[in-house]
């Protein structure tokens, strides 16, 4: 249970969602390790999953475990936010 | 010869009752029309309103985008209405697109974003209902949520914009403070200023008074000005034009009897058949006898009447009427008669109007009378009284049938009521009741004020009431002074001076 599940909502394929997807690629990579899952959704293919998850703007990362699901929105360029916002420190602390 | 193109814009009927008159046709079509109004002021209702008369009266679907309360509210509370929006989704005729707030979801912005995937969701659900009318409720709740009120300002134009490629009409709703001040918060009309509609709720005199006023349809026409409305449980919104007839009312010479044969003949043989009658008098001088009386003789000559008592029960009606010699339970049997008793305080002015509309469309009857219209002046503001005066006596004239009304005035001897200075203009005759006091007596007087289109007998008579009804003998003589409520004996010798004083001999 420290692979955290991080699923990035986005709306086409946007210069802002391009931007967003390489941020969380690096936030996977530098921060984590390499030690999470990324599920890139797109709105426009799948939008009665963005009705149902209530999304209103994109892009929005949400990591659904453990509860309660946390969610920021923006292209995640801003990563201490990220990582504060979304609890995920506390996903590879207890390896060290 | 080639068609002319126009390029006109088109309304689209909107079905909700009265709106379509005073927006000449409904809502511009194609168009997003912003709705403005305070908290309370029924900006959800006319909202939904839009949605659910699209499904029932031309089976478009709808599409509901709300950004404050949850669909399962929005469910709740609309079924009061007697909208089964549950059943219109599961036939695929209604959508939500569900952008409230829950908690959880604060937004922390780690960047910058737009609202792709609230358009991605409304696309979706325009294109899941075949929707040709689309809501988002309201405008305001999406910037308490989002701090960067420029983004959200810019993005909602962006989705305003989609809205119209998407070839959908669109209500959006905006909260505005003041009832009398800014179109609304945040500078919303600023993207949709094509078309803006404001709902009031002012508190008049402790009255609440609900307006609805179209401020401009960029490129088409409205009625201009602020139009009365009434929210009905199990209907919804009802907007009440002025004078929906506009003075277009025919009018006939066909006379009808007030029931009582010396009326007729002081009114030049009766009155006339679709006009408004008022009868202005003191409590106790005889107006629903002369009201039950206008009843009876309609009975007599096989029309049917609807009487609406404002002031007393069905019981003492009907005791009363059968003191005067008139079976009012008869004439309820036979059909010919209907009975409306409601405690004027029970419900707002206008809901009154448009109860006695339905009613009157309902039994269609020849006669109407309403005694008496000063119990219905009590709970109401005078602009609001004179609005619904206007408004029901332009409904009976287009229906074309007679209308009797009494006003009761403060005074016992004399003077104006409220009601009849406001109404006097309206009317077609005017008919006076009053108490006169000849030599430490009280006698009753009665005058035709006014008949419109013929000529009528100018005395002052005198009448008295017994178990047969209203009886008019002769004209007061020697008072003088009675309308203005200080009647004058003169001594029969002075009368007798006077009159040869211009005599030949």
């Amino acid at each position: 249970m420290n692979k955290p599940l991080l699923q990035l909502y986005i709306t086409g394929l946007t210069p802002r969602s391009e931007r967003a997807i390489a941020n969380l690629k690096q936030i996977c990579e530098e921060e984590l390790r390499g030690r999470c899952e990324m599920v890139i959704i797109d709105v426009l293919e799948r939008p009665q999953l963005a009705e149902d998850e209530r999304i209103l703007v994109t892009p929005t990362l949400i990591r659904p475990l453990p509860l309660p699901p946390r969610r920021v929105i923006g292209d995640l360029s801003d990563r201490r936010k990220v990582l504060l916002e979304l609890d995920l420190l506390s996903f590879i602390k207890p390896e060290n | 010869m080639e068609t002319k193109k126009t390029n006109q814009i088109e309304k689209l009927e909107t079905g909700i009752a009265g709106f379509d008159f005073i927006s000449n046709g409904g809502l511009p079509k194609s168009r997003v029309t912003l709705i403005s109004g305070s908290a309370g002021s029924a900006k959800t209702i006319f909202a939904a309103q839009f949605l659910v008369e699209g499904i029932r009266q031309a089976g478009e679907g709808g599409v509901f985008i709300t950004l404050e309360e949850s669909p399962e509210d929005i469910r709740k509370n609309m079924a009061g209405f007697g909208w089964d929006i549950e059943g219109w989704e599961r036939d695929d005729k209604w959508a939500f697109v569900d952008a409230s707030f829950q908690p959880g979801e604060e937004m922390t912005v780690t960047g910058s974003y737009d609202f792709g995937a609230l358009l991605a969701r409304i696309e979706h659900a325009v294109l899941k209902v075949d929707a040709k009318r689309v809501v988002i409720d309201s405008m305001g709740a999406i910037f308490t949520r989002i701090a960067d009120a420029i983004t959200v300002r810019h993005e909602l134009f962006r989705i305003t914009q989609a809205l119209k490629r998407m070839d959908v009409t669109a209500v959006l709703t905006a909260e505005c403070a003041e009832d009398y001040g800014e179109i609304s918060r945040y500078g919303v009309e600023e993207f949709v200023a094509d078309n803006v509609m404001i709902l009031r709720n002012v508190l008049e005199e402790e009255k609440r008074r609900r307006t609805i006023e179209i401020l401009k349809f960029r490129g088409t026409s409205h009625q201009k000005g602020e139009f009365p409305f009434t929210v009905l449980s199990g209907e919804g919104i009802i907007v009440i034009p002025l004078a929906e007839a506009q003075l277009e009312q025919k009018s006939s010479n066909i006379r009808i009897t007030s029931g009582n044969q010396e009326l007729d003949e002081l009114c030049g043989g009766g009155f006339f058949r679709d006009s408004i009658i008022l009868v202005s008098g003191a409590t106790g001088t005889g107006k629903t006898l002369m009201t039950a009386e206008f009843i009876t003789g309609g009975v007599k000559h096989h029309e049917s009447c609807l009487l609406f008592a404002f002031e007393e029960s069905r019981e003492q009606l009907v005791r009363n009427a059968r003191g005067w010699g008139m079976n009012f339970e008869q004439m309820e049997q036979d059909g010919k008669l209907k009975v409306v008793c409601v405690y004027p305080e029970t419900i707002g002015l206008e809901d009154h109007l448009v109860r006695m509309k339905r009613e009157i469309k309902e039994f269609k009857p020849n006669r109407v009378a309403v005694d008496s219209l000063s119990a219905l002046e009590r709970g109401s503001t005078i602009k609001g009284f004179r609005e619904f005066v206007i408004s029901l006596t332009s409904f009976i004239k287009h229906e074309e049938i007679a209308g009797l009304f009494t006003a009761t005035t403060a005074s016992l001897m004399g003077g104006t009521s409220i009601t009849e200075t406001h109404i006097s203009t309206i009317t077609d005759s005017i008919i006076l009741l009053r108490y006169v006091e000849v030599l430490g007596e009280m006698k009753r007087g009665l005058t035709v004020l006014k008949m419109r289109g013929s000529m009528h007998n100018k005395d002052i008579r005198e009448f008295n009431i017994d178990h047969g009804g209203m009886h008019i003998g002769h004209p007061f003589r020697n008072v003088s002074g009675i309308l203005a409520g200080n009647p004058q004996h003169l001594a029969p010798g002075e009368l007798d001076r006077l009159r040869d004083l211009f005599s030949e001999s």
